[in-house]
């Protein structure tokens, strides 16, 4: 039996008062590669961002490699792709400057880059595919080469778990195969991955384990559902406005 | 003729050239974050500052330092919190701190000269006192900046994202405030509360208008604040203007002079080699 990553014990999170999860329990081992999969405003992001700290618990715990999250001080272990670039970017920056930044948690604040530092980053860039990009301001790349930028950034500080937001998201299927290939090569290293998704595509192999989010709660732990109805036809376009619009029965179970 | 004979126009000189060098340094992290005017907030609350200082008979420079850290770590405050009052809180600061700066230096018996020299700047009037601060600050601010370069860096571009890493988010977010007060108080001298934004913004604007990455914006930048201070002092110095004005007139006039090139180089480009219209992406993989 691997050693419990992850560990959610009947975790509760609301904003303003209402309620977005309720009572979820969840354990990740090392090794594992799990899914969270559910429509838009089930809680699915709530619950990876209540995992990282980034929203507070109104109930429950969360536990990071055997250590309750609140005292967890090794998060150079992490690596975590947010859905997209944050808002901050009135100043240029290089695709090499953002992914250099993944190494601020192994390295720390005061200690400037060394040569671990810039291998490990040209080494990220090679792994999705864009070594050739590293001095172009990461404005000029097209949406899928940014997802892969933040992907990089994570995997240069050489984490043991990768946790990623809706990596595939309105991602051109170039960058989708470039990130599934980064995806294989991190998982033959050892390393362990949550993500969040709406739609799994070239990653679908890879996924050891999926759980389903809805409501608020966790509906479905194990294999990976079978897409069902129009969903499952080739040209189904996997755009949803409206959480409202969201047929039930999604996911056959 | 030349005027920087005189020491009290040397002093002058250097000390604009310090702050010319480190209020871009710092101003880049602002414009990143989108608080490009918080320099100016921090500047009307510095103004009460001073006013408490002359009506107190204390170093006005001092008070004001204190009450710009104080409006600058409030101002830190109500930005984490992220509500929506967000704004109004700060326009209430802004418009406090400028009125009741006007009104306790009219309580004083200082002059309205005296308000004026906060107000636009007086550098020709800088002490030796005043330029040992100038210096010690201002490099203080330099190495703060450039050694935390990294750091400051990955919490203002995805602040998110510097959480995760275990970066201390909230001390480096206290220090960019207090660092920017002490930028404000110390440019206070040179071109006064009311153009201080000017500096820590403008030579921002005008690098990455040519600019491919962070690193060489903020060289970019540091360079144009140290020619618009020195270009400005010695166009005060041999036309006789006022030298805050004059610096940021030269700062906003190399904004225009490299936005313009900028824009006429890309249009220059775009006609003579059609293909630099929209470059297709290069490809992944190359078969041999």
């Amino acid at each position: 039996m691997n050693a419990p990553v992850i560990q959610v014990t009947h975790a509760a999170v609301g904003y303003d008062g209402r309620p977005v999860l309720r009572d979820v329990s969840l354990t990740v081992t090392a090794g594992e590669v799990v899914a969270v999969l559910g429509a838009n405003g089930s809680g699915k992001s709530t619950l990876i961002r209540a995992v990282l700290g980034l929203v507070p618990l109104s109930a429950g715990s969360v536990t990071l490699f055997g250590a309750p999250q609140r005292r967890f001080r090794q998060w150079h272990r992490i690596g975590y792709v947010p859905q997209r670039l944050g808002a901050g970017s009135g100043v240029p920056a290089t695709v090499g400057e953002v992914v250099a930044s993944g190494r601020l948690a192994r390295r720390g604040v005061l200690r400037p880059a060394g040569r671990a530092d810039r291998e490990a980053v040209a080494a990220a860039l090679r792994a999705v595919g864009l070594a050739d990009r590293a001095g172009d301001p990461v404005a000029t790349l097209s949406g899928g080469q940014q997802q892969r930028t933040l992907i990089a950034r994570a995997l240069a500080g050489e984490p043991e778990l990768l946790v990623l937001d809706e990596p595939t998201a309105g991602v051109d299927a170039e960058s989708q195969q470039a990130f599934a290939a980064a995806l294989r090569g991190f998982l033959a290293g050892g390393g362990t991955v949550l993500l969040v998704a709406h739609e799994l595509g070239p990653l679908r192999p890879l996924i050891s384990r999926a759980v389903v989010v809805h409501e608020g709660g966790i509906c479905h732990d194990g294999a990976v559902p079978e897409p069902a109805g129009h969903h499952a036809e080739p040209d189904h376009e996997h755009v949803h406005p409206h959480c409202d619009e969201e047929p039930a029965g999604l996911w056959s179970i | 003729m030349d005027l920087f004979q005189y020491d009290f126009m040397l002093r002058a000189l250097v000390g604009a050239l310090v702050i010319g060098l480190a209020a871009p340094a710092l101003g880049i992290y602002l414009v990143q974050r989108r608080l490009a005017l918080i320099g100016d907030g921090i500047g009307h609350v510095a103004l009460t500052g001073v006013g408490a200082g002359l009506l107190l008979n204390r170093s006005p420079v001092l008070v004001a330092v204190l009450a710009a850290t104080l409006g600058a770590i409030g101002i830190e405050l109500v930005r984490s919190r992220g509500r929506t009052s967000g704004d109004l809180a700060l326009a209430l600061l802004f418009y406090g701190g400028i009125a009741g700066g006007v009104m306790l230096v009219g309580l004083s018996d200082a002059s309205s000269a005296a308000l004026n020299s906060y107000l636009f700047g007086s550098l020709t009037t800088t002490s030796p006192a005043d330029l040992t601060t100038i210096l010690v600050l201002g490099a203080a601010i330099l190495v703060l900046m450039l050694a935390l370069r990294p750091a400051l860096f990955a919490v203002c571009h995805d602040e998110e994202y510097a959480r995760v890493s275990g970066l201390p988010v909230r001390a480096l977010n206290l220090l960019l405030a207090v660092t920017t007060a002490v930028t404000v108080t110390i440019a206070m001298r040179a071109v006064g509360v009311l153009l201080i934004s000017a500096l820590m913004v403008v030579p921002v604007a005008t690098a990455q208008q040519v600019t491919r990455g962070f690193r060489s914006t903020m060289t970019a930048a540091m360079a144009l604040g140290l020619f618009a201070a020195g270009a400005g002092i010695w166009v005060a110095a041999t036309a006789d203007t006022a030298p805050g004005a004059s610096v940021v007139l030269l700062a906003i006039a190399s904004f225009l002079v490299v936005a313009l090139a900028a824009a006429g180089w890309r249009a220059l480009r775009r006609r003579t080699s059609p293909a630099a219209a929209p470059a297709p992406e290069p490809h992944e993989v190359v078969l041999r």
